[in-house]
């Protein structure tokens, strides 16, 4: 069973808890942006084999939304972090590279 | 090939069934093939089948990275049905469902298709709307489907609870023609009849790489050397991300856990398979007598083929209300697959960005009862290089046009 911290709240919730929100750091396009910019923002994803950054909702909690640092190929959690950021922290960031040394960042 | 029939079983019943020939080789690769199919599932060997059968191509190589069928055609529920509601799946999965019809005596092996009748049940007043509305678009399609009243289900499904309170049984979108078959023969059928045309069925043999030159793809680099090709097909399910990122492009698509599970054995008690939308679980009784349990998907990106447990237990919480007798089974075995998400929930398949490379891929949670029209479909676009009427609608790049073939909407859940 999937458990993530929320980084709100500091609660251990797991997944029955939570509503999933897939891939994060998502660039947003709207009006005015070209076609392929639209499609790349609404449905072009990433989905690795590994390393996934993605939003979640602590649905049945404080109800935030935040986001977590996970492997989609073993089900490790590597942290979460606030949706506010721009960025993966930077000390998570290092912490993924430690574990995954052939990760190429989250870009 | 030594043709299976009711003379050969005498012959071998003869010779202690000794001289049975292997179902398919086991060659190695060839340094270069017309067509390369990536992918050994259902799909991937029934482009191969319909693109020697219709298109005399031939020269083919289908790379599995693990065995023959192991993969989602061997994990799903094996339910077979075309109700959809929009035209081009209806058009796709009804020719699937047409082939299914004479596939045994096609493929000269017993895929043991069983049409015994397919309900979805309404149980909701949304869902009865919504059923009505398929079945008018049924009829537009030429798919025989009707919507059926509440006692009609109890007399086609005795064992189920019709009255609620939860969930109340308000009728039926019926399809007497769907039904199930027998996911491993259908790989296996298929495999066989390749390996009989003389394609080369290449297994536990991964491809790493996409070798390109100028926008065309040269071959593909495998775990066994590089294997050449004039077209590439990948036809990958899950992993089709993985395989577009080699070719140097992204896909509309998620990877997600679908799970499913199988009860101990019990006496024929249901002859049909009931598939109730609005709790995520569907059901139908094996030949061997167990009952097999659909569920729902997980809502997060996930390759372990495993599911999350609380989905089971969803799931049954929900059927042991409308099935009460189901509440004393033992659940024998567990397991899930990853099945491969679009945004409109409806499948690829598609020139791409790279001229002689074609993707067959997002079938999503509803894959196994489409892989005869899939096949049929995807060697037309391979053959001919250009899409087909089943797939013209079906490019990867309506999503970029905004010309979704929306089932998400239509089938509200795991289809």
């Amino acid at each position: 069973m999937l458990i993530l911290e929320c980084p709100y709240c500091g609660v251990k919730a797991e997944e029955t808890e939570l509503s999933p929100g897939y891939e994060a750091h998502l660039k947003r396009f709207g009006p005015g942006s070209s076609p392929e910019e639209f499609e790349a923002y609404m449905f072009a994803r990433k989905n690795p084999k590994g390393v996934h950054f993605e939003r979640w909702r602590h649905a049945y909690g404080c109800g935030k939304w935040f986001l977590a640092a996970r492997c989609t190929a073993t089900l490790e959690v590597f942290g979460t972090y606030p949706a506010q950021s721009g960025e993966p922290p930077a000390d998570l960031q290092a912490k993924i590279k430690a574990k995954r040394p052939n990760w190429e960042g989250y870009k | 090939m030594k043709r299976y029939s009711v003379f050969a079983i005498a012959k071998q019943a003869m010779n202690y069934h000794l001289g049975w020939e292997k179902a398919w080789a086991s060659p190695a690769p060839k340094k270069e093939y017309d067509v390369v199919i990536v992918g050994a599932g259902g799909h991937g060997l029934a482009t191969a089948y319909y693109l020697g059968k219709n298109h005399g191509i031939k020269n083919v190589a289908i790379i599995e990275k693990g065995w023959l069928g192991g993969g989602n055609t061997g994990r799903n529920t094996t339910i077979i049905r075309s109700n959809y509601l929009q035209d081009p799946s209806a058009a796709i999965y009804d020719k699937a469902l047409q082939l299914y019809e004479g596939l045994s005596q096609d493929l000269n092996y017993n895929v043991m298709f069983s049409p015994r009748g397919l309900l979805m049940l309404a149980q909701t007043h949304h869902e009865v709307r919504g059923y009505l509305r398929t079945v008018h678009a049924n009829m537009l399609q030429g798919v025989t489907t009707e919507y059926i009243s509440p006692a009609r289900v109890k007399e086609l499904v005795p064992i189920i609870n019709i009255d609620g309170p939860r969930y109340p049984v308000l009728g039926a979108l019926y399809q007497p023609r769907g039904g199930t078959g027998r996911h491993d023969a259908v790989a296996w059928g298929y495999a066989r009849a390749c390996s009989a045309m003389g394609m080369d069925i290449i297994q536990q043999t991964e491809v790493t790489a996409v070798r390109q030159e100028g926008g065309v793809v040269k071959g593909v680099e495998t775990t066994k050397g590089f294997i050449g090709c004039k077209k590439l097909g990948v036809v990958v399910a899950g992993h089709s991300g993985q395989l577009a990122e080699m070719a140097g492009f992204r896909l509309p698509i998620e990877a997600v856990a679908l799970q499913a599970l199988v009860s101990e054995p019990i006496k024929p008690c249901m002859d049909v398979v009931v598939m109730a939308n609005t709790v995520h679980g569907y059901m139908s009784q094996s030949d061997k007598g167990e009952m097999v349990i659909g569920g729902g998907t997980d809502g997060f990106n996930n390759f372990t083929q495993r599911g999350s447990f609380h989905h089971v237990e969803e799931t049954l919480r929900a059927l042991i209300e409308t099935f009460p007798m189901i509440s004393r089974l033992k659940m024998l075995r567990q397991w899930g697959g990853i099945v491969d998400m679009t945004g409109d929930r409806s499948p690829i398949l598609s020139k791409t960005p790279l001229g002689n490379c074609f993707f067959n891929c997002g079938w999503g949670t509803g894959g196994f009862k489409a892989i005869p029209g899939s096949g049929w479909a995807m060697a037309e676009l391979m053959a001919k290089g250009e899409p087909g009427p089943l797939t013209e609608e079906f490019s990867m790049w309506r999503f970029k046009e905004g010309k979704f073939i929306d089932e998400s909407v239509a089938a509200g859940v795991a289809h």
